[in-house]
């Protein structure tokens, strides 16, 4: 998530003409019936989910965007909460008017996820049958539960398709599996610095991160609600993931060597260099604001994440598909490195689906996608622009006739002369 | 690369009518190095196609982006290898067939997810490049090659006659010759290794 470079670059750039949303405030909508049945099987009742939006719905409901946030965000994408707040919503780079996301166009949604501690139902939450915090009992999730529980309030607020859903990292993966899961409901994908499928490496970081919050004594098997948190285990697990979040080239620009409040080495165990000092200050910050139990379970349902999970290919997993997708990756991010975007597009294309895939320079580091960054607001802007147009050809049968034509010629005629792509 | 994108503009535009020419509305087309997307854009808007583009350079992507085109960031073998077999009806390949690095193995990928391809070049033998050559006995530099010895992307320079032979070679059927004098004057296939600047070839495998 943003750094507080990521802030200071925010503040330093400002889009041409593009402007903040102002204040918002975060909402919240309840649901019981049907209760989500969950992918492990469970049942989880009831579900509260926080979320934002920002810009109007279009009395047609074609303009709506559903922004995913990533694993340590929330539903704040954009704005002030209070006029006197220093720090915007994470991702107020890109939502709001004049942006790419341009809020005076279309109408933007952002819900926390569940198993999340922002407002919406999470092991922090009262668990109804024993009035107490969830803990450990509250139910292992997967992505693809918290986009089902997305789908609920989208259907509450009126919404029966989507211009697009969107969203970085875990965002990303959450996007892609709206479109396999609910493919009329959406027109049109962005997917950033993501990938169809976690790798054993990001499985790896997320374990290290975990075991340091489950060998903190104060986590307790989760039971920690009424005492102190497990907050150094979940300072370290930051820590960890913030690594991953940074190029080697950026860290040596940022840091290099250059050693904190002293000018000699002193031999001990202290904050000696500067990026120990700036890490320590990312882990110290998050604890004030996460909770470490969700931070378990949502890095559980990232391990989990495998598009072509129940298939035999990633291509067979998006025949359902329908959506038009943008794909954008960044040269320097080596958590979700390009050609595992690569991949996805390929399997996309494989499915005749218009895909368009773009490749940024940026020395940023999987954060690239939370930074302003002039080419990536204007792809986004400009495949919306389109997006938005095709959707509203798309309300002409003909059009949309020849078009489903077009695709399934594209699709068939290789599945009909060899048994599938090379 | 950005310093090739200058040159392929101006250039696009000579070859680009042609090929239009020989495009049937309706059709499914694959442009590889598609550029900024004029060609793609103008069969997309006017003869309905369904295109798809590769393009490897950044700056170009996001012009292609800007006109709605489906465009593949990266490089062109790459980008054609999960395309199911015949998925096009056309695959294009203006002026970058001399740019590829296995040109052999490019027109045999374009032959296998598209029906027909059409590849379009500069023709080493033509009057003018040969008459630089043994005049100057400098290496040739025109309009048609832009570049420095030192710094042309240009690695894989053929002749008409020399990309017939190939042709025939990997079993090719040639289905349209056209030549192009510069700066836009069509002419026949008399002496055309001789007369045409830029060479348009449309292919399919001889089954």
């Amino acid at each position: 998530m943003a750094t507080d470079e990521t802030f200071e670059i925010a503040q330093a750039s400002k889009l041409g003409g593009a402007h903040s949303v102002g204040l918002v405030e975060t909402q919240s909508w309840t649901f019981e019936d049907p209760p989500l049945v969950l992918d492990c099987g469970q049942v989880l009742t009831p579900v509260t989910q926080a979320y934002e939006t920002y810009g109007e719905l279009s009395p047609e409901r074609d303009n709506a965007i559903l922004v995913f946030h990533a694993l340590s965000g929330d539903a704040h994408v954009a704005g002030y909460h209070r006029p006197e707040e220093r720090r915007p919503g994470w991702w107020d780079t890109m939502v709001g008017p004049g942006k790419a996301f341009d809020t005076d166009k279309y109408f933007v949604i952002c819900a926390n996820v569940i198993g999340g501690c922002r407002g919406s139902t999470g092991p922090s939450s009262i668990n109804p049958a024993t009035g107490r915090p969830y803990g450990p009992d509250f139910p292992i999730l997967t992505l693809s539960d918290m986009v089902r529980a997305q789908e609920r309030l989208i259907t509450h607020l009126g919404i029966e398709k989507l211009l697009a859903v969107t969203g970085g990292s875990m965002g990303g993966m959450m996007a892609l599996d709206w479109t396999v899961r609910f493919p009329d409901r959406v027109h049109a994908v962005v997917a950033i610095a993501t990938t169809a499928r976690i790798t054993a490496q990001s499985i790896a970081f997320n374990e290290v991160g975990r075991q340091a919050i489950m060998s903190d004594p104060h986590w307790n098997q989760g039971n920690y609600y009424d005492g102190p948190s497990p907050e150094s285990g979940l300072a370290v697990a930051r820590m960890i993931g913030h690594i991953t979040y940074l190029s080697d080239e950026q860290m040596h620009r940022k840091f290099g060597r250059r050693l904190q409040d002293r000018d000699t080495l002193c031999y001990d165990f202290g904050t000696e260099f500067q990026v120990e000092s700036y890490l320590r200050y990312q882990g110290n910050s998050f604890v004030r604001r996460f909770d470490a139990n969700s931070y378990l379970y949502i890095t559980k349902a990232i391990d989990y994440f495998d598009l072509a999970n129940g298939h035999r290919s990633l291509i067979e997993s998006l025949e359902r598909a329908k959506s038009e997708f943008l794909v954008i990756s960044f040269t320097s991010d080596w958590l979700f490195p390009a050609e595992q975007a690569k991949e996805l597009v390929r399997a996309l294309q494989a499915n005749g689906l218009l895909t368009t895939f773009l490749e940024i320079m940026s020395n940023y580091g999987h954060d690239a996608f939370l930074l302003p960054n002039d080419e990536l607001s204007t792809a986004v802007s400009g495949f919306l622009t389109h997006a938005q147009r095709r959707l509203r050809q798309h309300d002409n049968h003909e059009t949309r006739a020849r078009q489903n034509l077009v695709r399934e010629s594209l699709r068939q005629h290789g599945a009909s002369e060899q048994g599938g792509p090379r | 690369m950005s310093w090739t994108s200058p040159p392929r503009e101006t250039k696009r535009r000579l070859d680009y009518e042609l090929i239009s020419e020989l495009v049937p509305h309706y059709s499914r087309i694959l442009d590889l190095g598609c550029g900024d997307g004029q060609l793609l854009a103008d069969l997309m808007n006017n003869k309905n196609c369904e295109v798809r583009g590769i393009e490897i350079d950044q700056a170009h992507v996001r012009n292609c982006i800007q006109r709605g085109l489906p465009v593949y960031h990266g490089d062109m073998l790459e980008g054609m290898q999960h395309y199911r077999d015949g998925s096009f009806d056309l695959v294009i390949l203006s002026q970058t067939l001399q740019q590829a690095s296995d040109p052999v193995r490019v027109i045999h990928a374009m032959l296998r997810v598209g029906q027909r391809a059409i590849i379009s070049f500069p023709n080493f033998g033509w009057w003018h490049t040969r008459l630089q050559l043994l005049l100057t006995g400098r290496m040739p530099r025109h309009r048609l090659l832009p570049y420095e010895w030192y710094n042309t992307p240009n690695v894989h320079l053929c002749t008409v006659r020399d990309f017939r032979a190939l042709c025939r070679q990997e079993g090719l059927e040639v289905l349209h010759e056209i030549f192009v004098a510069p700066p836009a004057r069509r002419v026949g296939p008399f002496l055309a290794n001789w007369r045409a600047g830029l060479a348009i070839f449309e292919l399919r495998n001889r089954s």
